[in-house]
């Protein structure tokens, strides 16, 4: 059943009065972060036509809006989303074996979910973090000056998080 | 040591507290602008100082606001441009995440000049964790009647409202910008009309950098004429440059664009010189974008001049043999670098970026990242580099918005400066996945014809 609860319902209702009156539509982009965030990490036809009816819009706004920005996921992802940067000053610091090596351990493809739901290993483009090379963003931060200890180290904390809220 | 107006107290401890903001001298200029200014006059002061726009294009901050529409009964806002997403630039993160207040002070000054009663900082969605900081120190001004309603009792109201993009490097883009901030896909749209005439939601809108808009702080504090002294020639006040690359200290430094090329590269104070002793081969000054050069047209003009960090001196020869200040994103690569591969993660960059509306930019950003991968992995032919150039001079100034020619210059500079690179790639496939071109004589001196 996708249905907010209260909180979030007071929480959208706060979003839409930051625009003027009749411009709800501007809230898109802030509730599909919170609808991602609510249904299981990623956006389904029906996630989408909810937000629609919140936001009192048609459907088709949401998918078109949804399918354009690339935070937003289609399809259903791992619990954990390795997003590791793949442009120019990340390149340059060697994002590629990092990729390599996150791929190898994980026994993924970058595009890939392991079996177990528990990783999704994607390459992005530019996320900003370029003097911090080579990184990536797991949920909500950042995770820089990756090496492969480091990567090792990451993917145990995730383990052991999976483990304790299961 | 250069004169800092925004970072000097980055390092002071808990900076990010309105508490020691305000300790530290913070929200002086609201207080001068709302009680001692006119929205005209700190307009005036804005145009004096000489500040360009610090997100990319450097076009005079104080001349957009006065192009600002002011039809009767009609809203008008303000936007925080704070999508940065140019690769090599994090100059914005840093000076929000380390000074919110910062930002917040010069968008109150900015809204009232501008009569901005609701404010959006528009920020990448990667930024996730910025946005707390932004919304925390924003409901501290609050409390403190430097947000919101009858701000200092000058009765001015202002809101401020943080808006969170969703990855799309085109919504720096300010007309997709205002697209996405209206709820839609970040589509460009055809100017005019401009936004300062119908903008978002068709209001009169002033889109502006974050750096542009925490630089109207130093501006009204000091004085636009004082903050113009700064600099040299066009290049007025300091400039916050983020160092990336093959650096020893990459990060983000406020220069006061006086200094050279080199001294920023290779100083203790800056960039810290290359590690491991190599020699510095290329850098791409400003942002993906603009065009990359060669090691010695990096630290002398054509001219056999030194080149300096500023807006003139970096795009000192056009683009036959300078570049541009851009966004500060500053990008070093030394000897052992494929200036190839970079440009191939840039093309691809761009083709993941395109919004596709204009068809030069949607296809032909994907033909050269085609191109160029096959190139890069030993399956280029020759005429692949006159194809190439063909593809970029058909794509710049043949789209809507500018990220057509950002997706172009990076590509034409590089077959410009390092054509023999792409030639060595070709004629030598399988050597070419083993090692790398290297530095050739990229970094020699340039020799200047004297002519009597």
């Amino acid at each position: 059943m996708i249905q907010f609860s209260d909180e979030k319902l007071a929480k959208v209702k706060e979003i839409i009065a930051r625009y003027p009156e009749g411009k709800q539509k501007s809230a898109i982009l802030p509730v599909l972060h919170i609808a991602q965030d609510t249904f299981g990490g990623w956006l389904s036809s029906d996630t989408m036509d909810y937000v629609a009816e919140l936001l009192q819009i048609t459907p088709i706004e949401v998918y078109e809006v949804a399918t354009f920005y690339s935070m937003y996921n289609l399809k259903p992802v791992g619990r954990f989303m390795f997003e590791v940067c793949q442009t120019g000053p990340c390149m340059l610091n060697g994002s590629d074996d990092i990729i390599a090596y996150i791929g190898n351990t994980l026994a993924i493809k970058p595009g890939e979910t392991t079996p177990d739901g528990l990783f999704t290993l994607k390459t992005v483009e530019c996320l900003g973090a370029c003097g911090y090379a080579p990184m990536m963003q797991l949920g909500k931060n950042y995770r820089e000056h990756l090496t492969k200890e480091k990567v090792d180290a990451i993917i145990e904390e995730c383990r052991k998080h999976a483990a304790a809220n299961n | 040591m250069g004169v800092k107006l925004l970072l000097e107290k980055a390092q002071v401890e808990g900076i990010r507290t309105y508490e020691v903001y305000r300790r530290e001298g913070g929200y002086r200029s609201v207080e001068k602008a709302l009680k001692t200014m006119t929205p005209e006059t700190i307009v005036e002061e804005v145009k004096k100082s000489g500040l360009r726009g610090r997100g990319g294009a450097g076009f005079p901050a104080g001349m957009k606001w006065g192009f600002i529409a002011k039809p009767e009964g009609v809203p008008r806002h303000l936007v925080c441009n704070a999508d940065e997403s140019e690769p090599g630039t994090f100059k914005d993160r840093y000076l929000m995440e380390f000074l919110p207040h910062l930002l917040i002070e010069g968008l109150i000054v900015s809204s009232f000049a501008l009569g901005s009663h609701a404010t959006y900082i528009y920020i990448r969605g990667e930024y996730a964790w910025i946005v707390d900081i932004l919304e925390h120190a924003i409901e501290e001004a609050r409390a403190n009647n430097f947000v919101g309603k009858n701000i200092l009792g000058t009765g001015f109201d202002c809101e401020i409202y943080v808006h969170r993009g969703a990855g799309a490097y085109i919504c720096g883009e300010e007309t997709a910008l205002i697209e996405s901030l209206e709820g839609k896909r970040g589509n460009p749209r055809i100017k005019p009309p401009f936004p300062a005439i119908q903008g978002v939601w068709l209001r009169p809108t002033v889109v502006n950098n974050v750096e542009t808009l925490a630089s109207v702080v130093p501006i009204i504090n000091m004085g636009g004429e004082e903050y113009a002294k700064i600099g040299v020639g066009k290049s007025t006040g300091t400039k916050l440059m983020s160092a990336c690359g093959n650096i020893n200290k990459p990060g983000v430094y406020e220069i006061d664009m006086t200094i050279s090329v080199e001294e920023f590269i290779f100083s203790d104070e800056y960039c810290g010189g290359i590690p491991k002793g190599k020699r510095l081969k290329a850098c791409i000054p400003g942002g993906s974008s603009v065009p990359i050069l060669p090691a010695n047209l990096t630290l002398q003009t054509a001219k056999g001049e030194t080149r300096y960090m500023n807006y003139e001196s970096l795009a000192d020869g056009g683009f036959a043999t300078g570049s541009m200040m851009g966004s500060g994103g500053f990008i070093v690569l030394d000897e052992d670098q494929c200036v190839v591969k970079n440009t191939l993660t840039f093309a691809r960059f761009y083709r993941h970026e395109s919004c596709g509306q204009c068809s030069p930019c949607r296809e032909g950003t994907g033909w050269m990242e085609k191109i160029l991968k096959n190139i890069e992995y030993g399956n280029g032919k020759m005429s692949d580099i006159d194809l190439l150039w063909d593809i970029q001079r058909k794509i710049e100034g043949n789209t809507i918005c500018p990220l057509g020619d950002a997706a172009a210059w990076p590509v034409a500079a590089a077959i410009r400066h390092f054509r023999d690179e792409f030639e060595w790639h070709i004629l030598n496939p399988d050597e070419a996945q083993k090692r790398n071109y290297g530095l050739a004589h990229y970094a020699d001196a340039i020799h200047v014809p004297t002519t009597i």
